[in-house]
């Protein structure tokens, strides 16, 4: 392994990160702060409690999730994207570094970024409202397995994309639906029986529901299942990424 | 040849290269380039040299042939192989908002060293970046982005050097400090390959030059030695009085006449035994004409570059 590539990949993409923390810190603090204002204070004052569960503290779990997700895609399909974009992949290429590397490298910076982000929402919501993390353990395998897989799927989209639009087109037509439709603020119990159905096809319900269930104990799905299907999709991502490396494709000509 | 017995630091065996359009990018180049030379591979725009050279650093796979660096094989020990290479790229491609010491540290990570900030100061100084590490790189000229792309090949303190078009669209000044580079590159015993336009350029600093035009190198020599083999050379002899036509006598000697008059050029090839210049001479006297002066002048590398591609262009035709 060269960890010394590892390492200069790492840094240099969080580098990227710091350089420009407004849009990469203060817009997910600030956008959290308007979803409490607006769900917590406003609307969620009329609604009661999802099971047992103040409005205000439930809709914590889906909100990091929800940004979680977004910011882990946006970060790591940038971070490949933006060097095949301005050529400067040719360095990654033509350097004594294998798949794995750049993965570790990239997926890596990705997924600590968006760690960070979801970390810094966790102490914002904190101000917002009363908040009991029964499981923190696994409260923490979840945020870090869910900023790993979709910081792995961002790669993907990243090296498939072949122009900013197509960036942006899977985040915005297929993952944030998914996201507002997984339960990020509501549970899917409250759903009539055939959309509860419906739901359970959206992998990112298990995703928010094993995450809420480490910090309230309630779930809308078994937490064994929500464990098995963030670990099955991290897999089918690094089995994606494999063959795109094994093949060259989209990346060596 | 003192050539051979040199020791091959890229070897390229057989190299094709094929896409699914079906164009065929190389077509079997094989070239050994020996430790410590400077090769110029000149050849038209689209004529495979960044090719070649994409598919020995890693950005391209051959589609069929080997190609070793240092005698490791690019694909099978691409690591060894790899750590040898530095790439001067054709186009500027450089991450604009980064600053110019960052990303010479990401090339020198990159290729597996420690961080040496001593070295890298070396380096920018060489190249008269010292001044400019902390500035972002959308903050410098052209040709100063062109002296990072140099800067970041020799980070990470390579064997071997490739120079894809380093001069193209750059003033003389940076030219000139390019050519000392390279020449101290040299010196330090690196190898070093560079595609070109400009036959000048080739002139100028290589040991040896390669041909090569649609995928195939037509040729690989000592530059003065190939200058002297395929250099065609012209005897001008200006004549004390202007003549109206070429004299009966000189019918034979495929003579032009030049300045009014006042020049006969006679084309001679060096590499043949006889040239015909003291038959010619001896003629001149017979023919009474008065000579006033006599000079030769032998053909560029670009007269000898242009004759080649064209030979080959009519040879497809």
């Amino acid at each position: 392994m060269n960890w010394q590539a590892v390492y200069a990949m790492y840094s240099f993409e969080m580098a990227r990160f710091f350089r420009t923390i407004t849009q990469s810190f203060v817009s997910p603090v600030i956008s959290t702060s308007l979803y409490f204002v607006v769900f917590g204070s406003a609307i969620g004052s009329r609604i009661q409690e999802v099971d047992g569960v103040s409005y205000g503290a439930f809709i914590v779990p889906g909100l990091i999730m929800l940004t979680v997700m977004t910011q882990a895609l946006s970060n790591a399909s940038f971070g490949i994207y933006f060097p095949k974009f301005i050529g400067t992949i040719y360095e990654l290429l033509s350097a004594p570094v294998n798949f794995i590397e750049i993965v570790i490298g990239y997926v890596g910076a990705a997924a600590t970024k968006s760690m960070f982000i979801g970390l810094v929402i966790l102490g914002t919501s904190a101000l917002f409202v009363d908040l009991k993390i029964q499981a923190p353990l696994a409260m923490l395998a979840f945020l870090v397995l869910t900023c790993l897989s979709f910081s792995l799927m961002g790669f993907i989209i990243g090296i498939w994309a072949g122009n900013f639009e197509q960036l942006q087109l899977v985040p915005l037509l297929v993952v944030t639906p998914l996201v507002f439709l997984g339960g990020s603020f509501y549970s899917i119990s409250m759903l009539p029986p055939f959309w509860q159905t419906v739901t359970l096809f959206n992998p990112v319900v298990y995703l928010i529901s094993g995450f809420r269930w480490s910090f309230f104990g309630i779930a809308d799905v078994p937490i064994g299942i929500s464990l098995l299907a963030i670990s099955a999709f991290t897999v089918i991502c690094i089995g994606i990424i494999w063959w795109i490396f094994k093949t060259g494709w989209r990346i060596r000509s | 040849m003192k050539g051979s017995v040199m020791t091959a630091m890229v070897s390229i065996d057989a190299v094709g290269k094929s896409y699914a359009s079906g164009f065929e990018a190389l077509k079997g180049v094989s070239l050994d380039i020996h430790q410590g030379e400077i090769l110029a591979l000149l050849g038209p725009n689209g004529a495979g040299k960044t090719t070649l050279i994409s598919c020995i650093c890693g950005i391209s796979r051959p589609t069929r042939g080997v190609i070793t660096v240092g005698g490791h094989d690019v694909i099978d020990d691409f690591r060894a192989a790899r750590r040898l290479v530095g790439l001067v790229p054709q186009e500027i491609n450089l991450e604009p908002f980064e600053k110019v010491m960052n990303s010479v540290r990401l090339s020198r990570g990159l290729f597996g060293k420690p961080r040496n900030d001593a070295f890298l100061e070396k380096v920018l100084k060489r190249l008269s970046l010292w001044d400019k590490r902390n500035a972002r790189i959308s903050e410098l000229s052209g040709g100063m982005k062109r002296r990072v792309l140099i800067a970041k090949a020799l980070s990470h303190e390579p064997r071997v050097l490739f120079l894809d078009e380093p001069t193209a669209g750059v003033d003389v000044e940076l030219r000139r400090d390019m050519w000392d580079i390279v020449a101290q590159l040299k010196a330090d015993g690196v190898t070093i390959i560079l595609t070109t336009h400009y036959i000048e350029e080739a002139e100028a600093i290589a040991d040896r030059v390669g041909v090569i035009n649609k995928g195939e190198l037509l040729l690989v020599e000592e530059k003065a030695a190939l200058m002297n083999r395929m250099g065609r050379k012209e005897l001008r002899i200006e004549l004390s009085e202007p003549v109206a036509a070429i004299p009966e006598g000189l019918s034979d000697y495929n003579l032009r006449l030049e300045d009014d008059g006042l020049t006969l050029v006679y084309p001679y090839d060096v590499r043949k035994e006889r040239t015909g210049i003291t038959r010619l001479i001896s003629d001149f006297g017979a023919a009474g004409l008065l000579l006033r002066d006599i000079s030769t002048r032998q053909n560029s590398l670009e007269d000898i570059f242009v004759g080649l591609v064209k030979e080959q262009d009519g040879d497809a035709a």
